[in-house]
């Protein structure tokens, strides 16, 4: 038995629901919608029915008075005392929303010796800044963090609170919206709100981006959200800017805290894929770990990173930190390089949405160069150091 | 040594395709599968048995053709396996799940460790695995690539976990909630005798009425704060692939070059 509820007295049998299903679960009888058990109750036929018969009475009602929640907040990450950049990122589009409530922008700075991050999160945007600076937060851990998050939230209430979706973000916010019983839509790639209901619309993708969903917090806050790495544009900070910096003592004391960060293994030549401005990426067709050379050289030249798709990885040709693709990273560069990269569905799911996509294959046939933006249909190995050689007079290195 | 493994039943996403007609999913025929994540979870509580002994118990939520993922694992190896399915759960967001799954392994009772994939390939949010850490109140570790060192006497654990900038070592106490990715192991294959086993199993199904200290109020639809508003294509590719020939590989190398400083990507 499904939990969507038709009004059949209501419904004029227009078949929209139908079609708006993503699990095919509605069909017509009659002349009337009729759901069958495939039914999940997402709710994604409610809203394109035009005469509002179908619902979802058992929907959660929230207890508390949500209006009491106000203003924006954006969770500031920094590893090793620098700001990331997907935080600025994040200020920026928290700014349009803010402004487009007619509300505040507040910036949570967490760390040891982050004072200047504070006063770089006004210049970015922030109206207000949470400094909580002390030893215990020098490192990121989600015991504290999330304590000290959930402090926050419960005391000054906010309406909307963003963070990036890496690693760091997903873990802390998972933990901050447990604790505070809040929804959470994760790796998002579009915010706006909804000019009626002054909601937040978090869209992303889901089914490894086969389909995109709209999803909505009406009734528990504040409405929380991770954003995907270099979806919004990197704001021009204006050193102009005046903000207000509160600073909060933090909530645990090392005694408290259980996790003690002992290392961090950064191998040699390993550059942050997620903040890549470009990737250049090997697949099955570099036929062994030194057909990686040729593109270390190119995305040397381009200051880029080096990826790779499953196979390369599953070979043991790259290590798995390199793999862009489903069971990998999300990446979204203004310019990935797929060399010998077929461009299965797992791939492109990794790397879709870049800008600029340039395929270089033996094979004409190769799904990759359905995505692409510019083919080369070549020997890699021909292509890439010619290329590399070409830049390299271009951009003069 | 006890360790609980938190899987889910997933539709093959590499196998769904959109219907062009209508713009939705069609699921008819795709394949369900064992979250890829939570074989990787599975497999290193096979391991952890094998090097300290105990049991490994598996759980997942999900209505009852689920008890197939189940199975998969008991063939695996998994000592006993338990499903959660009932109308009330249904329709749960990551806070729900996370909730109905957190109060079935309090029922469970004593553990060490409990292991999940990272994320599931059709939600792809990475959230239920926290969400059981915060319900539980017990340490968590997200995105573990390798085990360094586990001591179920000293009831500590030291982990690296794959970040962006790259592998941060972390150590503290049991229990922990470690969710894992890919390169962490190899998951084995079934074998026979597991096959033979998982075929006889009764794996016991936990509705609402098994878990009295879960609100009902807090469960399935009634427990979820988020709300799907709407589903659609992802927009295509804008554009049609520009071919780059040429008569050597430094020809169309420059051809590629111009574009691409045209296009100001590099």
């Amino acid at each position: 038995m499904a939990l969507l509820m038709i009004d059949t007295e209501t419904c004029i049998g227009c078949g929209a629901c139908v079609a708006a299903c993503p699990f095919g679960a509605l069909r017509m009888e009659n002349d009337k919608a009729a759901v069958d058990d495939k039914c999940t109750a997402c709710g994604a036929c409610l809203e394109v029915c035009p005469v509002e018969a179908l619902s979802l009475p058992e929907r959660g009602k929230g207890e508390e008075d949500i209006r009491a929640y106000q203003g924006v907040w954006v969770w500031v990450e920094q590893f090793r005392g620098e700001a990331c950049s997907i935080s600025w990122e994040m200020m920026g589009q928290g700014r349009r929303i803010a402004d487009s409530l007619g509300t505040t922008l507040t910036a949570c700075v967490l760390g040891h010796n982050v004072e200047g991050i504070a006063q770089q999160a006004i210049y970015y945007g922030a109206d207000r800044v949470f400094l909580v600076d002390d030893p215990s937060l020098g490192v990121y851990r989600t015991a504290p963090y999330a304590k000290q998050l959930t402090h926050l939230v419960r005391q000054y209430k906010p309406e909307i609170f963003l963070l990036g979706a890496s690693a760091r973000g997903r873990d802390l916010a998972g933990a901050v919206a447990t604790e505070v019983h809040t929804g959470l839509t994760a790796d998002c790639t579009g915010l706006d709100i909804d000019p009626e209901t002054k909601l937040l619309r978090q869209t992303r993708p889901a089914f490894g981006g086969n389909i995109m969903a709209t999803i909505i917090c009406p009734n528990y806050r504040p409405q929380m959200a991770t954003v995907r790495h270099r979806v919004f544009e990197m704001p021009e900070p204006d050193s102009s800017r005046q903000g207000q910096i509160v600073k909060v003592p933090p909530v645990m004391t090392e005694d408290q805290i259980a996790a003690k960060v002992v290392d961090f293994i950064v191998e040699e030549g390993e550059v942050n894929l997620a903040d890549a401005k470009i990737i250049v990426s090997g697949g099955r067709g570099v036929r062994g770990p030194e057909g990686f050379k040729p593109l270390r050289e190119l995305a040397e030249v381009l200051g880029g990173a080096v990826g790779s798709s499953r196979a390369a990885v599953d070979a043991g040709w790259i290590p798995y930190a390199h793999q862009v693709g489903q069971t990998g990273r999300t990446v979204r560069p203004d310019l990935y390089i797929a060399c010998g990269i077929s461009g299965a569905i797992q791939h492109l799911a990794g790397m879709g949405t870049s800008k600029i996509i340039v395929a270089i294959n033996k094979d004409p046939e190769a799904p990759i160069f359905k995505v692409a933006n510019y083919g080369i249909v070549g020997d890699l190995f021909q292509v890439v150091p010619a290329l590399t050689e070409e830049l390299r007079k271009r951009l003069r290195k | 040594m006890h360790a609980i493994v938190c899987i889910k039943q997933v539709p093959d996403t590499t196998d769904v395709k959109v219907n062009p007609e209508t713009g939705t999913l069609i699921r008819e025929g795709v394949p369900s599968i064992v979250n890829p994540f939570d074989t990787y979870a599975i497999e290193e509580a096979l391991r952890l048995r094998e090097k300290f002994g105990g049991k490994v118990t598996v759980i997942s939520m999900g209505p009852p053709q689920a008890k197939e993922a189940l199975k998969e694992a008991i063939a695996m190896g998994a000592d006993e396996a338990i499903l959660l399915s009932d109308r009330a759960f249904a329709g749960s967001d990551t806070w729900a799940t996370a909730y109905t799954l957190a109060n079935a392994i309090r029922k469970i009772g004593d553990f060490d460790v409990i292991l999940c994939g990272k994320q599931a390939i059709d939600g792809d949010t990475g959230q239920v695995g926290p969400g059981i850490a915060r319900q539980l109140d017990i340490e968590q570790l997200t995105y573990v690539f390798k085990i360094q060192e586990i001591d179920f006497q000293a009831r500590r654990v030291k982990v690296e976990r794959l970040l962006e900038e790259g592998r941060e070592v972390v150590e503290t106490r049991l229990p922990a909630l470690l969710t894992v990715v890919k390169d962490i192991n190899q998951p084995r294959y079934p074998t026979i005798m597991g096959i033979r086993r998982a075929t006889r199993a009764e794996i016991p199904v936990w509705t609402a009425a098994d878990l009295p200290d879960a609100k009902p109020e807090l469960l399935g639809l009634k427990g979820s704060p988020t709300q799907v508003v709407r589903v659609f294509n992802p927009p295509p590719r804008s554009g049609q692939i520009v071919m780059i020939e040429g008569e050597t590989p430094q020809e169309q190398a420059a051809k590629l070059a111009d574009l691409l400083l045209k296009e100001k990507v590099i």
